[in-house]
């Protein structure tokens, strides 16, 4: 079925850095290099010719104010032609889906046929900024004509003026922090302290196990620090040996005094890099690279933030499926995005309620029924990280690998996302 | 009369002079085109309309890259030299003279007789583009600058500068020519002869004026005095006798000439620098040097087989296999000369990890050197990634294998590589004593496999040895080839014979100090023989760096091969069973402290059983260790392990540092002559036995009065 004009899109492989916790493996890093270590790794892994790629799509959420096309630096790998067009795109957490989205618009239109879609982020590095005062004096002085008057104006300055102010991820619309937010959703859905943390041990669980049995270890790219150049392999932030009893003892990191949201079961802030090759059918079968799967459909949803933010997916979800024209229960593999466990259980309750589906879709019959073996088999973004540019385009590779050991026909990426956003891609199994 | 190499073009006032030298890729200042030169300059004084003139190139990024040095091997007398050195001083005081501004305009190389010419100019005005280099490198063919270069030099960019210059023979790229004043303006390439022009009118017009560089206070006393100035010659005066161990004349005759200009001026400088010139150019040190300059030039165009040709298969992708100090190096040279992708695999990514800092080691170093800019070093960097599979192998158009030195390795990993790698991928083993065609015996195609035996650091070593088996196909023969010149390699194309050519060379000359060691001749005399013989160290000192273990092994396979005559000296290998394994130990015939040499280790005579006794004279070790290793080339030659006499001289000068100014092991032979060779070797013979029997080609020349090169 699919969208567009007919050309089906394959997915040919992904790969990724590990994830690391910011400030630990990748702490003197950033994002840039993160992320041509992983397109690098995708290249030599396909052994597609670097001169075949058309274009390369990037997510990055916290953009540098010094690369700020993180795409671009990217692109001038020095294994591509210099002609590589890139573009970086900005769609909060959902940014490397949104980066895989257009990549597939671009092939499904016929503008291009072979086209790297990623996502990075480094929260080890992440821009730090003057106040709007410092700014201000700092641009007049620079204009003024005489070094006296230059003088004059910065000795304007005031201490206060001098504080940094860095980005916090809080809604500008709300002024809610992510985590205020993830504590707002647990309380008016009754989500228990409890099915959070057993939602994060489970996390953590599967994703030891797919650590040790290679199927994670299978998409990470190494990555070789500089300056000593000692490999990083794999995520740091996966706990085999977490136990409820340990994370029950965790204090509530936004509410100290009623709050069920903490440290242990909302994903930490990481630095990472995931990236996909897309190809139309026909190129990916010219070039012998056989396709894992194709993009069936995508879609997108916004809430108000103001209620609650991150049930993007709830919405997205559905309308990605009509699109796809199959049914939640046609889903062999789900990824869904773990930002917070009050989160996923969140969307989950929604998507199974007919009255959720009666009252926000206008749909008689609930969206479906979540089958617990098929989601997040190798654990989520609780356990893995989340670099926020990234998260995505992880998302894509872990399904579609894990679609082809499953045999799946089809599969389903979603994630929630800053300003009240959600996303949703159905993929369909190659055969 | 050929077709001129000047043309005149007027700009309003200014008459733009384009030299473009016909049917020759560069310019070059033949008798012809000083003859033309002289008679245009002649020409343009005469002219009232002329207010100014510009001298540019018409050659694609080139200026003019010297003298004509063919004309100089065709002199006979260190009087017509002076003549020579005579008429273009003579031309260029003309053009200093010129009444007229004259302006030059320099992209591209500028170098020798070129640079002598834009110093006399008034002007001189470059491109700031990266071709654009200006030298002085006559003495690296044992000249000076013979064209007023001695004296103009100083005066531009004071004495110091100059004699950095003079001395090296070293390329200064465009913003350090500006810098030092050696140009007086820098613009972009397609704006030059416009920028050029504009100078000119401004200058007849006196509106611009030169440039005055701000001199630094040391600048000052040290350019501007005469005490200052005697200090720094006295100090380079110092520097060079020991550098050139009396061996190269020409950095003394150098100095003598600038001081005697800054001294006396231009006019006795002039005729100093003449007379000089004319001595220089009649020496044998400077026939050899030229007779290395145009043997590795001719080399270069070599493919490497003989005809017909095929056509090199170009390499976009480098596999590299083993990520050791030698896999590491030939990923980074890899990656800088040759600008391509490299895939570097190893055992586990640890090890791979070490060699990615390897790499970036090699590549930071050339920022420091500043022939890399951090923005070249990045991308260099990036060019290499490593792997602990063969992910990203099958694109590769050559690997190279750098792994350890063991037969059976090797061939694992020429199983494993073919089994991934596209079916014209060349494999190219790094093999230093094991056979290729040994190799090649666990390949499903044997005619791409071939070594390619690089010398350690190979980012430092200019040299390469590009083994062929009997099975190599010439394909694979010139791609190497080519790849190897891509990497800034002087590349020589060897047989597979144990040893190939320098290693052939390198053991019996070894063995035979090592042999002196054992008699009791102190380490001192023994590197003190061959470094008065012109060697740039002492075996000794090359033992210990090579490594003892490394040694030993190579002359076991080369005794294995070649019978007695490569025996080791017997007592070095209870050394290595010692744990004294050289400069890496810490510890071989030297001490080393932190990293550095530490003077002779008087226990390792004790270690071997000898009492060092008073040396023998000099002259009597030094022809020992030599005429092993000329013996050896001979034999070597005679076997067709070097294709030419012409490849053995270029690898043992690039290879070993045998003396430049002995012109390689096959010049050595053919000056001495080949009888008196041959006498030498049976008298050695005699005395020490019959690993110093004349191999059959000396004794075949020496009866029939030839030699290996043809007389110029």
């Amino acid at each position: 079925m699919g969208m567009g004009n007919g050309r089906r899109v394959a997915i040919v492989a992904g790969c990724r850095t590990p994830f690391a916790k910011a400030g630990t493996d990748f702490g003197e890093v950033g994002a840039i290099d993160l992320a041509k270590a992983a397109v690098l790794e995708l290249l030599h892994r396909t052994e597609v010719d670097p001169a075949l790629v058309e274009q390369v799509v990037f997510g990055q959420v916290i953009q540098s104010v010094l690369a700020p096309n993180i795409a671009r630096e990217v692109s001038l790998l020095p294994q591509f032609p210099r002609t590589v067009a890139a573009h970086t795109v900005n769609r909060a957490c959902s940014s490397s889906c949104q980066a895989v989205a257009e990549a597939h618009d671009q092939i499904a239109l016929g503008l291009a046929d072979v086209v790297i879609a990623g996502g990075a982020e480094s929260l080890s590095d992440v821009p730090v900024l003057h106040s709007r005062r410092l700014s201000a004096l700092l641009v007049e002085a620079a204009r003024a004509k005489s070094l006296h008057a230059r003088l004059g104006t910065l000795a304007r300055a005031r201490p206060r003026d001098l504080v940094p102010v860095t980005p916090a991820i809080a809604e500008p619309s709300t002024g809610m922090t992510m985590g205020e937010s993830a504590e707002k959703m647990a309380k008016e859905n009754a989500i228990t302290r409890d099915a959070q943390d057993r939602l994060a041990l489970r996390s953590h669980k599967l994703a030891a196990q797919g650590a040790a049995d290679g199927r994670l270890a299978a998409e990470i790219a190494p990555v070789f620090v500089a300056p000593r150049f000692e490999p990083v392999t794999s995520d740091n932030g996966i706990r085999a040996d977490a136990d409820l009893g340990q994370m029950a003892k965790l204090r509530p990191a936004f509410d100290r005094r009623h709050g069920t949201v903490t440290a242990g079961n909302s994903s930490p802030l990481t630095d990472g890099a995931a990236a996909v090759l897309l190809m139309s059918d026909t190129a990916a079968r010219a070039c012998g690279s056989a396709p894992l799967a194709y993009v069936r459909s995508y879609a997108v949803a916004a809430v108000d933030p103001a209620g609650q933010l991150l049930m993007g997916p709830a919405y997205a979800v559905p309308k990605a499926l009509d699109r796809a024209g199959i049914a939640w229960r046609d889903l062999g593999v789900v990824e869904m995005h773990e930002a917070f466990a009050a989160q996923v259980l969140s969307n989950v309750q929604a998507l199974e309620s007919r009255a959720w589906a009666a009252e926000h879709l206008g749909r008689g019959e609930p969206v479906g029924e979540v089958d617990w073996d098929v989601v997040n088999v190798m654990g989520g973004s609780i356990a893995i990280g989340h670099p926020f540019g990234a998260t995505g385009a992880r998302l894509t590779t872990t399904a579609v690998n894990e679609m082809r050991r499953r045999g799946a026909e089809f599969g389903l990426v979603s994630v929630c996302a800053q300003g009240g956003m959600g996303f949703a891609m159905v993929l369909e199994a190659a055969r | 009369m050929s077709a001129p190499a000047f043309r005149r073009e007027a700009e309003g006032g200014v008459a733009v002079v384009t030299l473009d030298l016909p049917g020759e890729p560069l310019n070059k200042f033949t008798r012809a085109v000083r003859d033309e030169f002289a008679a245009l300059v002649r020409e343009l004084e005469g002219e009232d309309a002329v207010e100014a003139v510009v001298l540019v190139s018409g050659k694609q990024d080139s200026f003019v890259a010297g003298a004509d040095i063919e004309e100089f091997v065709a002199l006979r007398t260190a009087d017509e030299a002076t003549r020579l050195s005579r008429q273009g001083q003579t031309l260029l005081d003309r053009v200093a003279a010129f009444p007229k501004p004259f302006i030059v305009a320099i992209h591209g190389a500028c170098m020798g007789g070129g640079l002598e010419l834009a110093l006399a100019c008034h002007y001189r005005i470059a491109s700031d583009h990266p071709k654009t280099q200006l030298a002085l490198p006559e003495v690296r063919l044992g000249l000076i600058p013979g064209a007023g270069g001695c004296n103009r030099l100083p005066r531009v960019v004071g004495l110091r500068a100059a004699l950095g210059m003079i001395l090296s023979g070293n390329h200064v790229g465009a913003s350090k020519a500006l810098s030092m004043g050696l140009v007086d303006e820098l613009v972009p390439p397609p704006i030059l002869r416009e920028a050029a022009v504009r100078a000119a009118r401004g200058l007849a017009a006196g509106e611009v004026g030169r440039r005055t560089s701000r001199r630094s206070l040391s600048s000052l006393v040290l350019d501007g005095t005469a005490p200052g100035r005697a200090l720094v010659l006295w100090r380079a005066r110092a520097a060079a006798v020991k550098q050139t161990g009396g061996h190269y004349p020409a950095p003394l005759a150098a100095l003598d000439a600038v001081r005697c200009g800054l001294a006396h001026g231009l006019g006795r400088g002039h005729a100093r620098e003449a007379e000089l010139f004319g001595n220089l150019a009649v020496t044998d040190v400077s026939r050899r040097l030229v007779e290395i300059f145009f043997a590795s030039a001719a080399l270069k165009k070599d493919p490497g087989v003989a005809a017909p040709v095929p056509e090199p298969i170009a390499v976009k992708r480098l596999g590299v296999l083993g990520s050791g100090f030698m896999g590491s190096g030939i990923a980074a040279t890899a990656a800088i000369k040759a600008g391509v992708p490299v895939r570097m695999r190893d055992t586990d990514l640890s090890r791979v990890g070490k060699g990615l800092r390897a790499v970036a080691d090699i590549v930071g170093e050339g920022v420091r050197r500043r022939s890399l800019s951090p923005l070249d070093a990045a991308r260099c960097q990036a060019l290499v990634s490593g792997c602990a599979d063969y992910s990203g192998f099958r694109t590769a158009d050559m690997v190279i294998e750098a792994v350890f030195e063991d037969l059976g390795l090797k061939q694992a990993v020429l199983r494993e590589l073919e089994a991934v790698a596209k079916p014209e991928c060349v494999f190219a083993s790094n093999t230093s004593t094991i056979s290729v065609g040994r190799i090649a015996e666990a390949s499903r195609r044997p005619e791409a496999v071939l070594g390619m035996h690089f010398f350690s650091p190979v980012r430092r070593m200019p040299l390469l040895e590009v083994v062929a088996s009997d099975r190599t196909a010439p394909r694979a023969i010139v791609t190497a080839v080519e790849f190897g010149r891509r990497l800034g390699k002087t590349v020589v194309v060897v047989r597979d014979r144990p040893g190939f050519f320098v290693n052939r060379l390198l053991v019996p000359y070894l063995n035979e100090a090592g042999r002196l060691l054992t008699e009791g001749v102190p380490v001192e005399a023994i590197d003190g023989a061959m470094t008065d013989w012109g060697f740039p160290v002492g075996p000794i000192t090359l033992l210990d760096e090579i490594g003892l273990d490394v040694a030993a092994g190579a002359s076991a396979v080369m005794s294995e091969a070649y019978g007695a005559r490569m025996a080791p000296a017997a007592d070095i290998a209870a050394l290595v069973a010692g744990g004294r394994l050289g400069r890496k130990s810490g510890r071989g015939f030297l001490r080393y402290r932190r990293g550095r040499k530490a003077g002779v280790d008087q226990t390792a005579y004790r270690a071997l059983g000898v009492t060092p006794r008073s040396a023998p004279p000099a002259a009597t070790l030094a022809e020992r260790m030599a005429f092993a290793l000329l013996n050896e080339a001979a034999r070597a030659l005679e076997e067709g392990v070097v294709r030419s006499p012409r490849d053995g001289d270029i690898a043992a000068v690039f290879g070993i540092g045998f003396p430049p100014f002995r012109g390689g092991p096959f010049r050595a032979i053919d000056a001495a002559g080949p009888g008196r060779v041959a006498a030498i070797l049976d008298k050695l013979t005699r005395n020490y036995g019959d690993r110093f029997a004349p191999a059959g080609i000396i004794a075949g020349l020496a009866r029939r009065g030839g030699r290996f090169h043809p007389t110029v």
